[in-house]
């Protein structure tokens, strides 16, 4: 007799299947946002497994803030090439240079809030209709709040209060021409699942997820790369540790942990047993108001 | 390790966003910095204890009016379990909120005030989670510090709970006495009720049985998508996607599509890990068929002698979400059931129900925001449909305005001709 009742690993992965299924049958223009992160890496597997035999039939999207870690490009190009889709790239430099966007100053300057303008002008030339996120509810608190349909207005705003009822596994994808639906088929998933269902399908990662040496320095109680993305102040100085990232975002806002997990298994211990959320961890973006995700989310960040 | 979705349901003031707050922080779910930043705006705001609640009250607005709002998800595991939890808001005007979270639990705690036994509110959320059809339900008294433990106090809620209870047809019905701000039975047994034999709130989740809730009997195969490779190498590749919704599919077994009615075998049964033996409900699989037929999205595979009904007449329960519009006879709806879109019209709303009296109003002209009904509709085209009792995934349907595209209606059917 067959086993009836399925491992919530099992049960999050056919939810998430279930989910990219219905967007491809029911969307004109579907694309994936692929980051090079560990969420968007778990997202194309999960794509990729939900069409088998046939390729992934929508293409994936990077926004580029130009401050990348070079291992995380060199694996979203390999990546791509292996799983045979379409690599759309929407450039924050090029919003930069065409005036869309004005580039913060100073040393804490970032780009992660210009990613949204990027983001909402990429929508709106390719004409996507549906924009597939990896972001989890648990990340942070304005996520717990949100549909894994989620409707865009034609300026891309989320309104939190005028959220679409959703029940059962009857999503609701209805939009007008100008609108669009941002779609979140992991939205069910944790930190920790998401390392158990990477081993458990023994999906590569960039490197930098584990522990490696490089020269860091200690801002606002975090370890920030050395990168020519940001300027080392005064009494900023730079050391040598062992490290891991535990998100992978701008480089010039993302930060990592001291780490010595060289593997999964050592990363799934030490993410089983951490007490502080990997965005407070490692994001200086959330940082900045108790309010701060909600704030860009309205905007149409991701 | 499996999972279990939950729901809760409480009046404002019933402390439910506690109990959520102390199931997370006592099964050590709760993060240092999510910890500090909830104890810096309790401080802040003058609050006695770090106020729990801030933890599931995550807009700007629910954080400044001290009110839950929107259904908030929030995840726990323990070693035998990972628990999806539904925080649903328990505001007379947000019903529409706790269907919304509820529809897909598998377990609803209900929240009553200790000091205050069964309110209005109770009987709604029982009136839905009945509705819903949760096969499980938690009655937690809570805030049994201020009733000083009193054994009599928690007797006599059973006892009206009970009352309350046999008019409705829950299936496995439990009650726990606690206080959510002091910890008592939520994950910890209480020292001050050691009259309670029974379990803890987090035990009782951890061991409830919940394999077999889920209709493996009626095999029901809504497909979902239509692969088809294009290649070479799997030029004659068809398969049909989708998402178990009842029984159990297996190779070899004879199977007719609805709505053409023809019949074929499975051949196989697949996923991107490769073949599988046997597909049981919420499975997310590929299945292929001996014969070529014509089949599409929307199609439902089932076996030849346990069909659903295919028909374009419906009765149901709906609950009516919309703030700008009421439903009325006549109203023309676009429905979702499974992976079909139709149209609907409103061919009669049979009553209105008031959810606190069980009375049904047969003189009602319409169902506005939050009001729940019985209602026949016509569909456009014929819809392959089990009684919601029977099958929570080919029983339910929405109903959405064709002209704002906003979900205006949860439906359950109650009946097919």
């Amino acid at each position: 007799m067959p086993t009836t009742q399925l491992s919530h690993l099992s049960m999050l992965e056919s939810e998430a299947i279930h989910i990219i299924r219905e967007v491809a049958a029911e969307f004109e223009r579907p694309v994936l946002l692929f980051s090079g992160g560990k969420d968007s890496i778990v997202m194309l597997h999960l794509a990729v497994k939900a069409f088998h035999p046939a390729p992934v039939p929508f293409p994936v999207m990077h926004i580029d803030t130009g401050h990348n870690f070079d291992e995380v490009i060199a694996y979203r190009d390999r990546r791509v090439a292996e799983a045979g889709v379409r690599l759309v790239v929407a450039s924050v430099q090029a919003s930069i240079d065409a005036g869309r966007v004005t580039e913060e100053t100073g040393p804490r300057a970032s780009r992660n809030r210009l990613q949204t303008t990027t983001l909402l002008d990429a929508i709106e030339e390719h004409r996507f209709d549906a924009v597939f996120g990896g972001a989890r509810r648990d990340e942070e608190k304005a996520r717990a709040k949100e549909r894994i349909f989620s409707f865009r207005d034609e300026f891309g705003q989320w309104d939190p209060k005028a959220q679409r009822p959703e029940l059962w596994n009857l999503y609701n994808g209805r939009h007008r021409q100008g609108e669009h639906i941002r779609v979140f088929p992991i939205s069910n998933w944790t930190e920790l699942d998401v390392w158990h269902y990477i081993k458990a399908e023994d999906i590569e990662l960039p490197s930098i997820y584990y522990a490696h040496r490089r020269p860091v320095f200690s801002r606002d109680g975090m370890w920030l790369a050395v990168t020519p993305f940001v300027t080392v102040m005064e009494g900023e100085t730079p050391e040598d540790r062992l490290v891991r990232f535990r998100t992978v975002g701008d480089a010039s806002c993302t930060g990592a942990v001291d780490s010595s997990a060289a593997d999964i298994d050592a990363v799934i211990d030490e993410v089983a047993a951490t007490r502080i959320t990997e965005r407070g961890a490692t994001r200086a973006d959330d940082r900045t108001t108790e309010a701060a995700m909600e704030d860009r989310k309205k905007e149409g960040y991701f | 390790m499996d999972l279990l979705r939950l729901a809760t349901a409480g009046s404002v003031d019933d402390g439910k966003s506690t109990l959520i707050g102390r199931l997370l922080y006592d099964s050590k779910s709760i993060f240092e910095d999510q910890l500090e930043a909830i104890e810096a705006t309790s401080a802040s705001r003058g609050d006695e204890h770090t106020n729990l609640a801030l933890l599931t009250d995550g807009l700007r607005a629910e954080r400044e009016q001290g009110i839950t709002i929107d259904v908030a998800h929030r995840y726990f595991a323990t070693p035998s379990r990972k628990f999806i939890i539904a925080d649903t808001p328990g505001h007379i005007q947000y019903t529409r909120n706790m269907v919304t979270g509820a529809s897909t639990a598998d377990l609803a705690i209900i929240l009553v005030d200790a000091r205050k036994g069964i309110l209005e509110q109770s009987r709604r959320h029982s009136y839905i989670a009945n509705l819903l059809r949760i096969p499980h339900v938690v009655v937690a008294v809570n805030k049994m510090d201020l009733v000083g433990w009193d054994q009599e106090v928690f007797a006599d809620i059973k006892r009206d709970y009970t009352e309350l209870a046999s008019r409705l047809d829950f299936r496995d019905l439990t009650f726990i006495p606690m206080s959510a701000l002091h910890g008592d039975n939520v994950v910890d047994r209480s020292a001050n009720m050691d009259w309670y034999r029974g379990s803890t709130l987090l035990h009782h989740l951890e061991e409830v049985y919940i394999a077999s809730d889920r209709n493996l009997v009626d095999v029901r195969f809504p497909v979902q998508y239509v692969i088809r490779p294009q290649s070479t190498e799997h030029h004659d590749y068809r398969g049909y996607a989708g998402t178990v919704a009842g029984g159990m599919l297996r190779p070899g077994d004879e199977v007719i599509v609805l709505p053409s009615g023809f019949g074929t075998r499975i051949s196989r049964i697949e996923t991107a890990d490769g073949p599988v033996e046997a597909a049981v409900t919420d499975m997310a699989v590929t299945v292929l068929l001996e014969d070529d037929l014509d089949v599409s999205r929307g199609d439902m595979i089932c076996r030849p002698n346990n069909r659903p009904a295919v028909t374009q007449d419906l009765e149901a329960m709906v609950c009516w979400m919309s703030e700008t519009s009421a439903l009325q006879p006549g109203a023309k709806l676009a429905i979702k059931h499974t992976s079909r879109w139709a149209r609907a019209m409103v061919k009669d709303l049979r009553y209105r129900l008031d959810i606190n009296t069980s009375h049904r109003d047969e003189s009602a002209t319409g169902l506005a925001l939050n009001e729940i009904g019985r209602v026949r509709l016509r569909i456009t085209q014929p819809l392959m449909a089990d009684d919601y009792q029977r099958n929570r995934n080919t029983g339910s349907f929405i109903l959405v305005d064709e002209g704002t595209n906003v979900t205006v209606a949860a439906g359950m059917i109650v009946g097919t001709e």
